[in-house]
């Protein structure tokens, strides 16, 4: 999300709650305490400003919401000359003022003339814990589950009426269930009759979560006397039950979650090697620039953003649907002028086209760095692509990676179709299988290397739009992918685009199935020992294309 | 093709190949004074290392402005490692050798660093090495102007341990797999067991330089936090590993008041192709921020990007130290009346600069500088807001405290008592 655009929303909640609160805020009294209370958010140091927010969450004023979370994003400022508290809403380069009491705007002020209230993480805690008691009724969903959400957390005995009231008033079952979560933590504690202990346990056995499992075993521990921390011999076998229940599934989902890190690894290596298999695996060109077609995919996704901030920022959301086709077209017409002007002349020589793309990967990485810097580009995500999916047994599917998957997929469907079904694929595939019969036949052989080797880099570029979700756009980011995308070409069987699926998503599962066990280092020594050895048994990798063409 | 039977066409290629040499190294005259800048400027450490060539040249040409140095004209000698640690050496061997450079800006990694280490003993030449880094080592010819664990890890460890930090009690060391998060994170453990942390409540983990895989090991540390004692990172990765890292850890919701990463090797600029706003609250602790106020560092910024043509470029803590580093060894030249190696290093002890930081700048005869330790949290336009800073200057550490054979060892190269790593400093230059 753009910052324009960012503020403008924030900047129409804000004149609603003006609209609203103007009323309230006339009680005379009341609004001078609060004044001096919001001034006192100003003190020097962490503890003092720490005791001003549990005050201030004292006040039951509706004016307290909008401060504290002003404060917590960083909104909240002190004005030099006067040291007024005012909250602040950034246009450009221009600063509005806004009385945090009377909600009211008194002005404008320039950087130099404000200076940003200070907090830290305690102080972030804090806040965060007060405005959860302060939004657990409030009218907006969004807000009721994330206070839920924020007292689980730290279980406090004295949320508990607070949380009770608000389950009861409660009609939505998702943020229900969070209540009650919460509301069973807190009635964990000792204070409570053992009915309650045990009741609140059977409650939260139902969340299957590593939160819940370090509750249940903190039940469990004793003390250097030998005592155990929950005194009852009941409740603990109830929790013990409860907790060797709820092990046995997080292992279970633990499984899960390391399949689908299997997946979307294997997603993104299948995304970069994609387009060296119809470049190395069809064509047999070996293309050491390929991370380089890659890289200007995603400096293409990176200028196609910029356009957008400057003169569509409303659009931004859109701006990788914009970047795939050009960055498409960018590395596909590089890959036209390379073969065109390289490759073309070396085929048939290997060694030579192996040095000659090398060096190319070289001068496109000094030309990036010149152009651009040797900085890392920022990249922004939509929107959409952020956040989780966070399914129950603390397993998170980002959004991002769940994207890549579907998207990698999608190409490699839409290059078997065009391979397969179109005109274009038919002379391609009759050309890489018996070259002279194909000319005979009327096809302009060379026409049709310039297209696929096109076709190759234009799909690296697409990957490079993607991948600039996940990692740096750097001149490097080529080189960190050029090694596993050989690799999975290689594995997979050197001409079949099936054997490429397979083999990416294999290494991506072995990778992460490994991972846990050897660490990442010598989880990926691990795998290139196993290729190896495959490749010893099987030197064609997984499909290997049978018939005349092999032998050619 | 070339044909080599055309004479012109021979002369134009040996013409071309020659150019690059003249180019690098234009005719010496009498009066200038060279120093060599030795920096990747391609491959994958050019990320960092290019603002700090841009930094010396910046100076070298605000010190010709003012008149040069002994009257005559400094001149940077330029040269590119490309991020290959033993060319390091070789440009090094160059720099001294042909080049005659009589002091050297150079080095990001430790790896390069200890590859150029012998080419500088054994040519008595000058290092100023302005990275933070993992200390045990003390080498005559080298000035460490970046920081030493006690000047940045053990600190951001301790302000992790004290409330206003989140009293963390279960630690996770995550570093890139080279020698200095392996020797760090050796000193952090020392360290966390004198503070009484078992090793059941420490997790250490490696990855290889420029991962970007990062969903089993965040995965981990969720896990490794869900149990029930506040948790905090402390990262020693490297380089190009972060982006990911840090995306990776804003998609899988981790937020710095529940989890907070302390990270050493992260700053302004590493942050600046980041969305910083879900990363708001993660720590960096170094001895210098951007967003420090005071004149000098106000001054540095504007002249800064003056140099560059870009208002948008960031500064940091690496920069300030070649700042310190570069206006030390103005001074100790001006001092000893002479570039000669041997009396700018005894002149180079005691020297002071009032660093950008606000404070100070001493070196030490261990070469070492005395700097102030601060901590910072991100904030959402990817600059830092200092949270905690040490009341003065911390002189710097070469042998830690925390491992005891390094413990025993004193660094103190004052001329004629001599030391790098012995027990007691003896007399006059023998190893």
């Amino acid at each position: 999300m753009s910052l324009g655009q960012r503020s403008t929303i924030s900047g129409a909640i804000f004149s609603v709650f003006l609209i609203i609160m103007s009323p309230i805020s006339s009680v005379a009294q009341d609004t001078l305490s609060l004044t001096e209370m919001v001034t006192a958010l100003t003190a020097k140091g962490f503890d003092e400003k720490a005791a001003a927010v549990e005050a201030l969450a004292e006040v039951g004023e509706d004016q307290v919401e909008l401060i504290l979370e002003a404060l917590l994003e960083g909104r909240l400022y002190a004005r030099k000359n006067d040291g007024k508290v005012l909250i602040v809403e950034k246009r450009d380069k221009i600063y509005l003022l806004f009385d945090p009491v009377e909600l009211t705007e008194v002005g404008q002020a320039s950087k130099k003339e404000i200076t940003k209230l200070r907090v830290n993480n305690r102080l972030r805690r804090i806040i965060r814990s007060a405005l959860g008691r302060l939004t657990l009724l409030s009218p907006d969903p969004a807000k009721r589950m994330e206070a839920a959400g924020v007292l689980f957390q730290k279980p406090s005995p004295a949320n508990a009426s607070i949380l009770a009231a608000a389950l009861e008033r409660e009609t939505d079952t998702a943020i229900r269930s969070k209540m009650a979560k919460a509301l069973a933590a807190i009635q964990l504690g000792p204070q409570n009759p053992v009915e309650t202990r045990i009741a609140a346990i059977a409650e939260l056995e139902a969340f299957v979560e590593p939160e819940v499992r370090s509750l249940l075993s903190a039940l469990l521990i004793q003390d250097d006397s030998g005592a155990f921390r929950e005194q009852d011999a009941n409740v603990r076998a109830v929790a013990k039950r409860a907790l060797e229940n709820i092990e046995s599934k997080l292992r279970l989902y633990g499984i899960l979650e390391t399949l689908f890190h299997g997946l979307s690894l294997g997603s993104v290596l299948l995304l970069a090697a994609i387009g060296l298999a119809i470049t190395f695996g069809v064509m047999g060109v070996i293309n050491m620039a390929h991370g380089e077609m890659v890289m200007l995919g995603a400096y293409t996704t990176f200028i196609v953003q910029e356009l957008f901030r400057t003169y569509l920022p409303g659009g931004f959301d859109y701006s990788l649907m914009v970047a795939i086709p050009l960055a498409f077209a960018v590395s596909g017409f590089a890959g036209i002028c390379v073969e065109r002007g390289i490759i073309r002349y070396l085929y048939g020589r290997p060694l030579e086209t192996l040095l000659a793309t090398w060096g190319l990967s070289l001068i496109l990485q000094q030309l990036v760095r010149t152009v651009f810097g040797p900085t890392n580009r920022e990249v922004g995500s939509p929107s959409w692509m952020m956040g989780a999916v966070d399914l129950t047994g603390g397993i998170v599917l980002p959004y991002n990676r769940i994207y890549i998957i579907l998207f990698s997929i999608t190409v490699l469907i839409v290059l078997l179709a065009v391979l397969r079904h179109t005109t274009f694929g038919l002379r391609m595939r009759a050309v890489t299988q018996n070259r002279s019969m194909a000319g005979a036949m009327g096809i302009r052989t060379g026409r049709i290397d310039m297209s696929t080797f096109g076709l190759g880099c234009g799909v690296a570029g697409m990957a490079g739009v993607a991948l600039s979700q996940l990692d740096n756009v750097s001149p490097n980011l080529g080189q960190a992918y050029i090694i596993d995308s050989f690799m999975v070409v290689v594995f997979g069987g050197v001409g079949n685009l099936w054997g490429t699926f397979v083999g990416a998503m294999s290494l991506g599962l072995i990778n992460k199935f490994l991972e846990p066990y050897a660490g990442a280092v010598l989880g990926k020594i691990f795998v290139l020992v196993f290729i190896i050895l495959f490749i010893q048994k099987r030197p064609r990798g997984l499909f290997a294309l049978k018939g005349r063409a092999v032998e050619s | 093709m070339i044909s080599w039977r055309n004479p012109a066409k021979l002369a134009f290629v040996a013409a071309f190949l020659a150019g690059t040499n003249i180019m690098v190294n234009p005719v010496s005259a009498e009066d200038t004074i060279k120093i060599g800048v030795l920096h990747s400027l391609s491959g994958t450490m050019a990320i960092s290392e290019t603002t700090l060539k841009d930094t010396i040249l910046m100076m070298v040409d605000e010190l010709n402005a003012n008149g040069g140095l002994l009257g005559k004209t400094v001149e940077a000698v330029v040269v590119d490692p490309a991020s290959n640690w033993p060319l390091f050496a070789e440009k090094a061997r160059e720099l001294i050798e042909k080049d005659e450079v009589v002091a050297v800006f150079g080095c990001w990694t430790s790896v390069s660093r200890k590859s150029v280490l012998p080419v500088f003993e054994e040519l008595n030449g000058l290092l100023f090495y302005p990275v933070q880094y993992e200390g045990e080592e003390s080498s005559r010819n080298v000035f460490y102007t970046g920081a030493a664990p006690n000047q940045q890890a053990i600190p951001a460890v301790e302000y992790l341990m004290s409330e206003d930090g989140g009293a963390a009690e279960r630690w996770i060391l995550l570093g890139t797999d080279y020698v200095y998060p392996r020797t760090t994170n050796k000193i952090l453990r020392a360290f966390l067991h004198a503070k009484g942390v078992s090793d059941d409540d420490i997790m250490e983990q490696y990855t290889p330089f420029g991962h970007s895989d990062w969903q089993t090991i965040v995965s981990d540390v969720k896990d490794f936090a869900s149990a029930g004692k506040s948790t905090a990172v402390v990262s020693t990765i490297n380089g190009d590993a972060n982006v990911p890292f840090y995306k990776e850890l804003a998609n899988q919701g981790i937020r710095a008041e529940d989890i907070p990463v302390v990270a050493f090797s992260v700053g302004e600029e590493e942050l600046s192709g980041l969305d910083t706003e879900p990363l708001v609250g993660h720590l960096a602790a170094w001895n210098y921020f951007m967003s420090v106020e005071n004149d000098t560092n106000a001054d540095f910024i504007d002249r800064w990007h003056a140099f560059i043509g870009n208002e948008n470029r960031t500064t940091n803590d690496p920069m300030e130290a070649h700042y310190i580093g570069f206006k030390m060894w103005v001074q100790a030249v001006r001092q000893a009346g002479t570039t000669d190696v041997d009396a700018v290093r005894q002149a180079m002890y005691g020297q002071t600069v009032k660093a950008l930081s606000g404070y100070e700048s001493m070196m030490n005869t261990n070469h070492h500088l005395s700097k102030p330790v601060m901590i910072g949290e991100i904030q959402s336009d990817g600059q830092f807001d200092v949270v905690w800073q040490t009341d003065g200057v911390v002189k710097g550490d070469a042998w830690s405290d925390y491992i005891p054979e390094s413990a025993k060892l004193v660094a103190d190269w004052t001329y004629p008592w001599v030391c790098g790593n012995c027990e007691a400093p003896r007399f006059a230059v023998s190893d």
